[in-house]
């Protein structure tokens, strides 16, 4: 009975905590809003409009109430889904990020199979073979990739694996001849173009996703890797892992069995984060590979001052790495049966 | 006197990058008997129990003869020790709350030991584990089968590394300290648990201890090792006749019940004892 | 009993030799503090290094390969690019040293005093800075430059603002290390405010794993930078920033390599500088380690 008592009010607790860092997210986006330069109402009325037009205007946004009564006010808005309208292409901001949604997340997630694949096993590695010559390989292999500008590697590699090699596609999602040809059903992609039968366009979006999903896979291994490394450490280090030994199990069944099965669910929460993390990257390589996600959307409207647009992308990473962080807890208690 | 299980002559052993050898020159033989050594923490004593396994990647062990029944423990080769390891020759460690895996559950890890040597199926090995856990007096070896080890107490964790270290019917069991990290009143109870177990299969038993009464009881023979060398072997039921002042020294320090109320004598360290040829 | 002055100047003046020795035994950070060395170098001496004026345009003279008096070739205006990548490491010195000094004050004011004072206080503040981590520092700054138009300037004080919750972190947890300690207690009886032992007493001691972490970050702050200057939200043409030497050399990047590559070597080798000398610091500083070695 208590022990259930104590885990309500924690849970509780731990509500209260994401209700107000979420409070604080929507203060600093309505703040980073007000901060900026361009004019809302000239943006909605256009540069010849009337000054009674502009004050109808004006005032229909509401913006001679006072600040607090403005931030109740967006408050509100967004508390009922209304995250208003793009200056930009006229429809309800959260129309457009939905339909460009698809194509950042077919895009990380490719790059996190591609990150997790790659530093797991170079972190075990390291661990397993601390201070001798594959540590510091790995080492240094995980710093290149955490130490590259994205956006330039992502050039290199164009030039080099594109227009050099030709092994794989160029910009974009698929090649500019098949734009059109698969109905939008789900919005990715790859299961679009299986759903239709279309599996030519499945290879050509397969060969354009594999270049920017590798290199964002790339870098954002170096993380996973060092926090492998570290856990497996932590657990190598253990004296259950001579009771292994002693049981008569190899070293590398310990090393499997034990150790890295004790540290899956450390694991799976660290990739959890690291994919909140890719959209930073994501900005920048769908910006140099022309791939029509979110990271475009956002620089786009970046770059025109487009305020609702910009709030509401802003808004959304922040809800979503609020969102990955409780799921890795959340992960975290189910499947540790310590903290049962 | 029958075959000895074990002889081992002039054991040395160095850590890498260390000055000195950790274990200088220690020889004994062991029969189907329990051979207690004791000895004050740093003195070398659990480096000769894990040499013995081959379980020391960070050190080079020598000795003019290291012989496990029909085996050269020295000449087998990793794979060899594999088949050693567990199912001939195990180890009881320390302090059950880190020597068991957190997060598997107690019977699994027993059952690995007697799946890892012999071919059976996942249900023989789970009735072996059950009838191992009530031989170690677990009273409902069905329910603790599934427990973690946070969810069970130090005496029953001790008593489930028991259960799994003689799984497989050893020959040889060495006992680090297995008491040490237990309430002093479960004590008893996991010793009596492993000396009925080790004298009704026939099992050679070396307990290491800092514990000079504990091994006395529970012993046959007794080596006293200090600084790395074995100063003094004696026959535990003759311990009152030792000769080497240092084991003198340990037996004055003991408390007794009923003994004069003074200060217990202060442990003596001479130098020249670390160089005083063994024996 | 008054304060008196310690002569403590040589304890961490042989510390600091101690550490730059160690640094430089270890290749990997070796490497670090050479690349450092020349940025400094570079950006001190960048008149007299640069063979020509970075700003001055050439149009006969365009997209002029490596080679020929151009030692990385000519941009699009026929500026060598040598020249500019060697005005261009001022930038981003002066986008370290910024950085470092907004940075490094904020978060140890913030960490020392939300430890110190705890309670509400420290509630509070550690909310905030939890809703400043709960972005990837590019989209924050991103917003920041947004909100305040794009400039270099602009851009520092966005990174700024979005680097000083993880040092405060740290800041507070050390804070809360210290706060127990007994020479706390005694400045405490002795009637110092609180404001006196947080500067005297506290500040001090939180201060060398603050500069160890604000070198660890440093290496980020310059990818955000170049981020930013490559999505035009930074140094605005025709500043030799080096993100935003790229982003114009883009367009014609399949046929000139050069206009591109050289720059983001430049990048890429200074952040890797500072990742490796974090990660040897790391090492130098961490007691474990040394005694392994």
């Amino acid at each position: 009975m208590s022990i259930n008592h104590l885990r309500l009010r924690s849970a509780l607790g731990q509500a209260g905590t994401i209700a107000v860092t979420l409070l604080g997210l929507l203060m600093l986006t309505f703040i980073i809003g007000r901060m900026m330069p361009a004019d809302p109402v000239r943006a909605i009325v256009g540069e010849e409009a009337s000054p009674e037009i502009y004050q109808q205007v004006y005032l229909q946004l509401g913006l001679d109430r006072p600040v607090w009564e403005q931030f109740l006010r967006y408050l509100g808005d967004v508390l009922t889904g209304d995250f208003g309208t793009s200056i930009r292409t006229g429809k309800p901001v959260i129309e457009d990020i939905l339909h460009v949604m698809p194509a950042t997340m077919e895009l990380a997630t490719f790059a996190i199979l591609i990150g997790a694949g790659l530093g797991i096993p170079l972190g075990v590695t390291a661990a397993v073979n601390k201070d001798r010559w594959p540590d510091h390989l790995v080492r240094v292999f995980s710093l290149f990739g955490h130490s590259m500008p994205i956006f330039w590697t992502g050039m290199i590699a164009l030039i080099v694996f594109y227009a050099g090699l030709g092994w794989v596609g160029g910009s974009g999602r698929m090649s500019q001849f098949y734009i059109g040809m698969v109905p939008d059903r789900t919005g990715f992609l790859l299961i679009d173009s299986l759903i239709s039968g279309q599996f030519d366009v499945f290879a050509s979006a397969i060969n354009h996703l594999i270049l920017p999903a590798s290199l964002l896979g790339y870098s954002s291994s170096a993380y996973i890797t060092r926090m492998t490394r570290s856990f497996m450490l932590d657990q190598l280090g253990q004296e259950y892992m001579t009771t292994a030994r002693v049981k008569g199990l190899s070293r590398g069944q310990t090393i499997w069995r034990h150790a890295f099965g004790n540290i899956r669910v450390q694991l799976v929460t660290i990739v959890a984060l690291a994919y909140g993390s890719l959209l930073e990257g994501a900005v920048l390589i769908e910006t140099v590979f022309a791939w029509p996600g979110f990271g475009q959307y956002l620089t786009s409207n970046l770059i025109i001052g487009d305020m609702n647009a910009v709030m509401t992308c802003v808004l959304i990473v922040g809800v979503i790495f609020i969102a990955l962080n409780l799921l890795s807890d959340l992960l975290y208690r189910l499947f540790d049966p310590r903290t049962k | 006197m029958e075959k000895p299980i074990l002889e081992v002559q002039n054991l040395c052993i160095r850590y890498n990058g260390a000055p000195v050898d950790a274990v200088r020159g220690v020889s004994f033989t062991l029969g189907r008997e329990r051979l207690g050594i004791v000895g004050e923490s740093g003195s070398g004593k659990s480096t000769v129990g894990r040499a013995l396994l081959r379980l020391l990647p960070g050190a080079r062990v020598t000795a003019d003869r290291m012989q496990f029944e029909d085996l050269d423990l020295l000449g087998l080769s990793e794979r060899q020790m594999l088949k050693v390891r567990g199912r001939r020759m195990s180890m009881i460690l320390q302090d059950p709350k880190f020597s068991l895996n957190p997060i598997q559950r107690v019977g699994h890890q027993v059952a690995e030991t007697f799946l890892r040597h012999f071919s059976v199926s996942k249900a023989e090995a789970k009735t072996k584990t059950l009838e191992m856990l009530a031989a170690v007096k677990i009273r409902d070896p069905e329910r603790v089968h599934d427990l973690y080890p946070h969810e069970i107490s130090g005496g029953m964790g001790q008593r489930v590394m028991i259960a799994m270290m003689l799984l497989a019917d050893p020959d040889l069991v060495i006992a680090d300290e297995p008491t040490s990290a237990l309430d002093v009143t479960v004590r008893l109870q996991v010793l009596t648990i492993l000396d009925g177990l080790v004298r009704d299969r026939g099992i050679g038993l070396i307990m290491i201890s800092h514990d000079l009464n504990l091994v006395r009881n529970f012993c046959d023979r007794v080596l006293i090792m200090y600084a790395g060398r074995v100063v003094e072997t004696l026959d535990a039921r003759s311990m009152d006749q030792a000769q080497h002042p240092y084991t003198r020294g340990l037996l004055a320090a003991q408390p007794r019940i009923g003994g004069p109320r003074q200060p217990l004598a202060v442990l003596d360290r001479r130098p020249e004892w670390k160089e005083e040829p063994a024996q | 009993m008054t304060a008196a002055p310690v002569p403590r100047l040589p304890g961490p003046l042989l510390a600091a030799r101690n550490i730059l020795t160690f640094l430089l035994r270890v290749p990997t950070s070796a490497f670090g503090l050479v690349v450092l060395t020349i940025l400094i170098v570079t950006a001190g001496f960048a008149p007299w290094i640069a063979t020509h004026d970075p700003y001055v345009q050439d149009l006969n003279n365009v997209l002029q390969a490596p080679g020929n008096g151009h030692l990385f070739g000519t941009d699009e205006l026929g500026r060598d690019i040598f020249s500019r990548l060697v005005w261009g490491a001022r930038i981003t010195l002066t986008i370290i040293f910024l950085v470092s000094i907004v940075v490094g004050p904020i978060g140890l004011i913030v960490g020392t005093t939300s430890g110190y004072l705890g309670g509400r206080f420290d509630t509070v503040m550690m909310r905030i800075t939890d809703i400043f981590l709960s972005f990837p520092s590019l989209i924050l700054s991103l917003a920041f430059v947004a909100a305040l138009g794009p400039s270099l300037n602009n851009a520092i004080i966005a990174i700024g603002l979005t680097a000083w919750p993880p040092i405060a972190r740290l800041a507070r947890a050390e804070t809360m290390t210290f706060r127990k300690a007994d020479y706390i207690a005694a400045a405490r009886l002795q009637g110092a405010s609180p404001l006196r032992i947080i500067v005297k007493s506290i500040m001090p001691m939180c201060l060398p794993s603050v500069l160890i972490r604000l070198t660890l970050n440093m290496a980020t702050v310059i990818l955000t930078a170049a981020g930013l200057g490559f999505l035009g939200l930074g140094a605005q043409p025709p500043l030799p920033e080096w993100g935003a030497m790229i982003a114009t050399g883009r367009r014609y990047m399949i046929d000139s390599w050069w206009l591109v590559t050289f720059p983001g070597l430049a990048i890429l080798c200074v952040s890797l500088a500072f990742n490796l000398l974090g990660d040897g610091l790391r090492d130098a500083l961490d007691p474990k380690q040394m005694n392994r070695r």
